[in-house]
């Protein structure tokens, strides 16, 4: 501890001296690694391992665009390009050699046929081919105006209608007792705990389309774990969580898992992998009214305002619009995979936040909080949830 | 042409050492142009072609961006309706036939005959000159195939002998791996070119005789093991043997029309097509399909042929991986001589013929009676097509 003490005596110019030393090191070794090629042994002139990855597929009028990223060990060139096994002409924007992490567009003028199936293939000039397949061929929803607000019609019936309707229950479920109220917050838990699964495992999925370069579990896992910890700091920094904070952090939890949702619907739009059917919007629907009923439970001993609902419900459901537009427009896949592991970061959060109000308002009564209410909330959550997302699941 | 002799890449792992750059000149030049094609290649072709051999990389740099230009700079006469024949279906740029160190459009009638002398007996010895090296070529417009070759291309040379002659075959390896020529021909068991029987390891030479029989459209290849991949790297050639007119005196006309150097051959315009297919990612499927090697090359530059003049085609089919492959000629009937080993026609007045692995036939025809334009020929296996192996015979008016 005393040699501590010295350094933090010692001038300041002295110590940054040992910066120095480590860097001009790195930097010695960079330049021995350039200019002295000590990696030359190791050449056995094999081709250079080369990587692509299919980012986004736009379907219109004028063919397919399809935009891709490189990962390989040196800059690749795409050679050609074939659609369903048949060379075609295409663009390149940029054109040139693709170094590594860099992204292009491919415009290829191909008459893709609606509602089948195509293969586009891209042979690089080693020869090695990257493919990627369109299971159903749609037009990409262009972002005009008309798009945007059906689109927008459509996210409020799937995210904000359903929370608006759990919260209408909110004056029916104000007259329940204590037991009748920890049951409502397990429930909850139960319908927050399905969410964080769904959330997580959507992330994981669409981390596994993105590039290598994003290293995609590490990033869903990190990110969900920086936006756990982040939000558990923020909400720690108020002593005394009300109840309306914690439909507030509810809301948010809810509203980003939404955003996936929406992400969801309108990413098959845009894949064409959906038809979605009057059946499917309708199971959105009832899945979500759970959400509602989850934002109203910690709120039934306050005096809530009617504007205070309307906040949580757009912040619930609203995100589902925004979700939908993004969607649609094919965005690359790691952007989305960060949005949903925030949101299941945040609905750990509030899961923790919940247990947490339970057990304080248990007072400290362990039992109490593996009570019958409390258990039977949490089953029950689960089941209607999975219940409910069997109507959405295809 | 000392140029192409330059491209000559010697494997670092030959074992085979080249004294001087003069012991390379063996045999006839590869790249004789074809005599009925002569008059057609104008100023204006031969200065494209060397614009493109000066500039070759920016070309296809910027022909990459430029898909609409391609139509123009390959064929600068009649570039719009070349190109919408296939529409956007081709691939894009071109290929750097300087840089191959052969032309597909040369290939076509690029014979190697040999250096001729006569034995003590009388018989004609015909001696050719065959090495096998390793060497990346860019089989279509900036795809590059790590291939195994036959004097430095794909297909190898056009050995050409006539009926009877004395044949001597001097390969050398200067490859990395172990190959051999196998013909298809009549020949003893010791000149079979498999393991035993001629496969040389690099760096070493043998010498293949026999004599050249029967009279037809036939093939070498290398029958290394595994054959599978010596052939689909590039390992196969075109061997023809014109009939000799004395010995077929009920049809010695016929006969003579086949063979080299007379007048009555000087009259057809004749070409090789070697139907051959590559798989550039080593997955047992080809990438790329193509005649004589390089994708959609006789697309971007059809073919040029005299109307009043007869077409006879030697086509070999050598494709890996797929069973079959076909020519199909658009417009036109044509006979068929299967192997070319007889003079009658074996399958007349057909439009479509199949080939499995080396099987190859004479097709004739005549543009006799058709206006001039662009006439396609193509396997009528769409697939085939649609990855690099089509064409187009531009049918012009003899030019005085």
């Amino acid at each position: 501890m005393s040699d501590s003490s010295v350094d933090a005596s010692s001038p300041s110019a002295a110590r940054w001296l040992w910066l120095v030393v480590p860097l001009l090191t790195i930097l010695a070794a960079i330049s021995w690694l350039f200019a002295g090629d000590p990696l030359e042994s190791f050449r056995n002139g094999a081709p250079p391992v080369e990587k692509l990855t299919f980012e986004r597929v736009v379907l219109d009028a004028q063919g397919i665009h399809v935009t891709v990223r490189a990962g390989g060990s040196e800059p690749m060139r795409i050679a050609q390009v074939q659609v369903d096994d048949a060379y075609w002409s295409f663009v390149q924007v940029p054109p040139g050699p693709l170094s590594r992490g860099a992204a292009a567009r491919l415009d290829i003028p191909y008459p893709w046929v609606l509602g089948e199936a195509h293969a586009v293939n891209v042979v690089t000039s080693t020869g090695t081919t990257f493919s990627h397949d369109i299971p159903v061929a749609v037009a990409t929803p262009d972002a005009g105006a008309r798009q945007l607000v059906s689109q927008a019609l459509l996210g409020a019936f799937v995210g904000i209608l359903p929370v608006a309707i759990g919260l209408m229950l909110f004056p029916l479920l104000r007259g329940v007792g204590t037991a009748g109220m920890r049951f409502l917050l397990a429930l909850t838990v139960g319908l927050l705990a399905f969410l964080f699964v769904d959330s997580f495992e959507e992330a994981l999925e669409l981390a596994g389309r993105a590039a290598p370069l994003y290293q995609g579990v590490t990033l869903v896992v990190l990110t969900a774990v920086a936006a756990f910890v982040l939000l558990l700091a923020v909400s720690h920094r108020s002593e005394n969580r009300s109840g309306e904070a914690l439909a507030w952090s509810i809301a948010l939890g809810i509203g980003l898992h939404n955003l996936g949702e929406g992400l969801a619907i309108g990413g098959s739009f845009a894949a064409g992998a959906a038809g979605l059917g009057t059946f499917l919007v309708l199971g959105f629907t009832l899945h979500n009214i759970t959400e509602g009923i989850g934002i109203a439970a910690p709120l039934l001993r306050e005096k809530p305002r009617f504007a205070l609902f309307v906040g949580l419900a757009l912040l619930a459901g609203g995100p589902a619009i925004i979700g939908m537009w993004l969607g649609s427009m094919a965005i690359a896949p790691q952007w989305l995979a960060i949005t949903l592991a925030i949101g299941a970061g945040a609905i750990a959060q509030v899961i923790v936040e919940l247990i947490g109000y339970l057990y304080r308002t248990s007072r400290g009564d362990r039992a109490s909080l593996l009570g019958g209410s409390v258990l039977s909330g949490v089953m029950l959550g689960f089941a209607v949830m999975f219940t409910t997302a069997m109507l959405v699941k295809i | 042409m000392t140029s192409q002799w330059e491209n000559l890449v010697i494997s670092p792992h030959s074992r085979y050492k080249i004294a001087n750059h003069s012991q390379l000149h063996w045999g006839v030049p590869m790249f004789e142009i074809g005599p009925w094609l002569r008059p057609f290649m104008n100023r204006r072709q031969l200065l494209a072609s060397s614009i493109a051999i000066g500039g070759s990389t920016a070309a296809l740099a910027q022909a990459v961006q430029t898909p609409q230009s391609i139509a123009h700079s390959h064929a600068p006469d009649r570039g719009s309706s070349v190109h919408s024949a296939h529409g956007d279906m081709v691939t894009v740029g071109r290929v750097d036939d300087a840089k191959n160190g052969f032309d597909p459009m040369r290939l076509l009638t690029d014979w190697n005959t040999g250096t001729v002398t006569m034995l003590p007996s009388g018989q004609r010895l015909r001696t050719f000159e065959v090495w096998a090296e390793d060497k990346e070529i860019e089989i279509a417009p900036g795809i590059i195939f790590p291939a195994w070759t036959y004097n430095g291309r794909v297909p190898g040379p056009t050995l050409r002998a006539t009926e009877g002659d004395r044949l001597r075959i001097e390969f050398r390896n200067l490859g990395s791996h172990p190959h051999s020529m196998h013909f298809h021909g009549i020949h003893g068991a010791r000149m079979d070119g498999v393991p035993g029987a001629g496969l040389i390891n690099p760096g070493e030479t043998f010498v293949y005789e026999f004599e050249a029989r029967p009279f037809g459209c036939h093939l070498y290849h290398c029958h290394a093991l595994p054959l599978k991949r010596h052939l689909h790297k590039g390992m196969y050639g075109i061997f023809i043997v014109d009939p000799d007119p004395s010995r077929h005196p009920e049809q010695a006309q016929v006969a003579r029309s086949r063979l080299l150097g007379t007048p009555e051959n000087a009259e057809w315009q004749e070409m090789v097509m070697m139907m051959n297919a590559f798989d550039t990612n080593f997955d047992g499927e080809n990438e790329v399909y193509a005649a004589n090697t390089i994708a959609h090359c006789y697309l971007k530059t059809p073919i040029r042929v005299v109307r009043s003049r007869p077409v006879r085609i030697y086509l070999v089919n050598i494709i890996e991986f797929d069973p079959i492959n076909s020519f199909h000629l658009h417009g036109n009937f044509f006979n068929y001589f299967d192997q070319g080993t007889t003079l009658t026609p074996t399958l007349p007045t057909v439009d479509l013929i199949m080939q499995c692995q080396a099987q190859r036939g004479i097709l004739e025809f005549t543009y006799q009676n058709h206006e001039t334009g662009l006439y396609m020929f193509h396997p009528h296996q769409s697939e085939f097509t649609e990855l690099g192996w089509v064409g187009m015979f531009d049918v012009v008016d003899a030019v005085s």
